[in-house]
């Protein structure tokens, strides 16, 4: 016991005024930290490291290169043309994953499943729906860098082994999470039309796509945003674009070149965000 | 399309599980081209009745036919191909808020055209002057291009039962001159309508005006078709007015089955009364009280 309960203390109210939850706050609390605990020391957790001065000096000199950023015309102009390769593979990824998930995504949803309108779905089509969901764990719990690994092994340096990674990791996860929405939203329209004898993609076009259009496009242009900072890890293993060269710049310690890339990430996360924005407005 | 219903049971498949079945023990036989409506106090069975018809749920015993044919007896892909051949309007109208109304009167054909033809409606709305026409009827051609969340509650249901229209209204031969069997599927699905209309309170939303407009053209389109239409109705002086056939529900039993001329005031007055009686005693707020499973937490943010 923390606190000495048993002893009333002044002025403390009734028994029967005391909140009945207070002992299973506590418990749960305790439980967590002593959860925690473990875990921290797994991971070697001891942030106090930081502050040593010879791990603290050469941190803070790499940093201090950070400022000014390197800003010459070369050296833009090469960040441009990789800027514009970065964006290209997070693109051409995304549409290679949109049309590995809109087909598995629609072969899970629930909602477009006819059977399911009275009772229970049928045994084929569950086994089936079942199937695709464990495809798309297997393509999302491989990670888009062991994805890259395997891909630059297949097709060589550059940015082609990206784009195929992030097609097969995003697509399983655009898959899953696509299917939740069209699951979890509204589903009157769509189990009219299919109770009136429309076909599922018919329905799927007519009802379930309009009623969920803004989140689905919210989640997409998302999505986007990550495979585009995804494809800067990928460069570290020799997938192309941005990533690869902040890999040689941090292999040389220039902290100038660092910062004007990250810098130029920052900008592309915030177009992200804005054309997000943009679009959720226009389909609200 | 004609209707049978021997001895039919239905449940309404949200209700708890000792709960007493909505619909129990109904016969019910129905013409071709018939009109009829159904009346009764609320949780008399009506929409059961409507859902079963629309083989939107399974009798749990008793039997339904349509045509000579037992639904659940077809296979999935027949059964599929039945609900094209009639249509359900339920009592709120399923249209997606961002959907154009076009759109959402077209999509009432859409158990009758390809998949191609749907897909190619959505880029230019094929047959606008059909989406149009069936507006007319109700009133509301002056939205043709609005967006569904712009319009008011009326305005929707009577876009709802446009869609209904549509429905019944798809280009071809009339009844009786079917594509022989050997023809090819699709076109043979093309060519034919629904033949059965099942309304769900179809002036919930709308004043006298709008009421008397919209059941004359319900009646009207379904009457052009030789379509069965079958409606369920608040409003018992309108049902009386414009329905040969009326059926009173109460209590998921059927009270009456008679022609408009012989459903007195005293007959009313029975079918309603016993309802208030029960509203006082006010045992039938026990479904109410029954407790929610929660639903999961929705997830805006991913």
């Amino acid at each position: 016991m923390l606190f000495p309960a048993k002893r009333p203390l002044p002025g403390s109210p009734p028994a029967a005024l005391r909140d009945p939850a207070w002992r299973g706050r506590v418990f749960w609390t305790l439980a967590t930290l002593a959860l925690l605990w473990p875990m921290l020391v797994l991971t070697e957790f001891k942030p106090w490291l930081l502050l040593e001065p010879d791990a603290l000096t050469p941190a803070l000199r790499f940093l201090a290169d950070f400022v000014p950023p390197k800003l010459d015309g070369d050296f833009l102009a090469m960040v441009a043309r990789e800027t514009w390769r970065t964006v290209a593979i997070a693109t051409a990824g995304l549409t290679l994953a949109l049309l590995l998930a809109v087909p598995l995504a629609l072969l899970s949803a629930r909602v477009l499943s006819i059977s399911a309108l009275t009772g229970r779905m049928a045994l084929l089509p569950a086994v089936v729906r079942q199937l695709v969901r464990w495809l798309l764990i297997v393509l999302r719990s491989v990670p888009e860098l062991i994805w890259a690994l395997v891909f630059v092994r297949v097709v060589g340096l550059g940015p082609t082994a990206g784009v195929l990674a992030i097609a097969l990791t995003f697509g399983g996860m655009l898959g899953k999470v696509y299917a939740e929405i069209l699951d979890s939203g509204e589903t009157h329209g769509t189990t009219s039309l299919l109770r009136n004898g429309s076909g599922r993609l018919q329905a799927f076009l007519y009802a379930l796509l309009p009623q969920n259009a803004a989140e689905l496009t919210s989640y997409t242009v998302y999505r986007w945003e990550c495979a585009i900072r995804s494809s800067a890890v990928l460069g570290f293993v020799g997938a192309g674009g941005l990533g690869q060269q902040m890999d040689a710049s941090m292999k040389m310690f220039n902290g100038s070149e660092v910062a004007t890339m990250l810098l130029v990430f920052m900008a592309l996360v915030w177009l992200a965000d804005k054309i997000s924005a943009w679009l959720r407005r226009g389909l609200a | 399309m004609k209707i049978l219903l021997e001895n039919c049971t239905g449940c309404h498949p949200a209700a708890r599980v000792n709960a007493p079945a909505a619909l129990r023990g109904l016969n019910l036989t129905v013409a071709s081209g018939e009109q009829l409506a159904v009346i009764g106090p609320s949780g008399a069975g009506k929409t059961t009745l409507l859902h079963l018809l629309a083989c939107a749920l399974k009798p749990v015993s008793g039997t339904l036919q349509l045509d000579g044919r037992n639904p659940w007896q077809l296979s999935r892909g027949d059964l599929q191909r039945l609900r094209g051949e009639l249509f359900l309007a339920p009592q709120v109208p399923p249209l997606p808020a961002r959907q154009r109304v076009v759109t959402a009167v077209l999509a009432g054909r859409l158990p009758h055209e390809s998949l191609w033809a749907s897909v190619r409606s959505l880029f230019y709305p094929t047959d606008i002057a059909l989406a149009d026409q069936a507006l007319t009827r109700f009133d509301v051609s002056d939205k043709l291009f609005e967006r569904v969340d712009r319009l008011s509650g009326g305005e929707r249901q009577r876009v709802g039962l446009a869609r209904a229209l549509l429905a019944l209204s798809v280009a071809g031969p009339p009844q009786g001159a079917k594509a022989p069997s050997g023809g090819s599927a699709a076109h043979q699905v093309a060519s034919v309508g629904a033949t059965l209309l099942l309304v769900d309170e179809p002036l919930s939303a709308l004043d006298p005006t709008r009421s008397q407009q919209a059941i004359e053209s319900l009646t009207q389109a379904a009457r052009e078709r030789g379509a069965t239409l079958v409606t369920t109705m608040h409003h018992v002086e309108m049902a009386l007015q414009h329905f040969p056939r009326i059926i009173g529900l109460r209590d998921g039993e059927l009270a009456f089955d008679l022609p408009a001329a012989q459903v007195t005031p005293e007959r009313l007055q029975q079918l309603y009364a016993q309802h208030l009686d029960e509203l006082s005693g006010a045992p039938s707020t026990a479904l109410q009280d029954a407790p929610v499973a929660a639903a999961p937490v929705a997830m805006n943010c991913r």
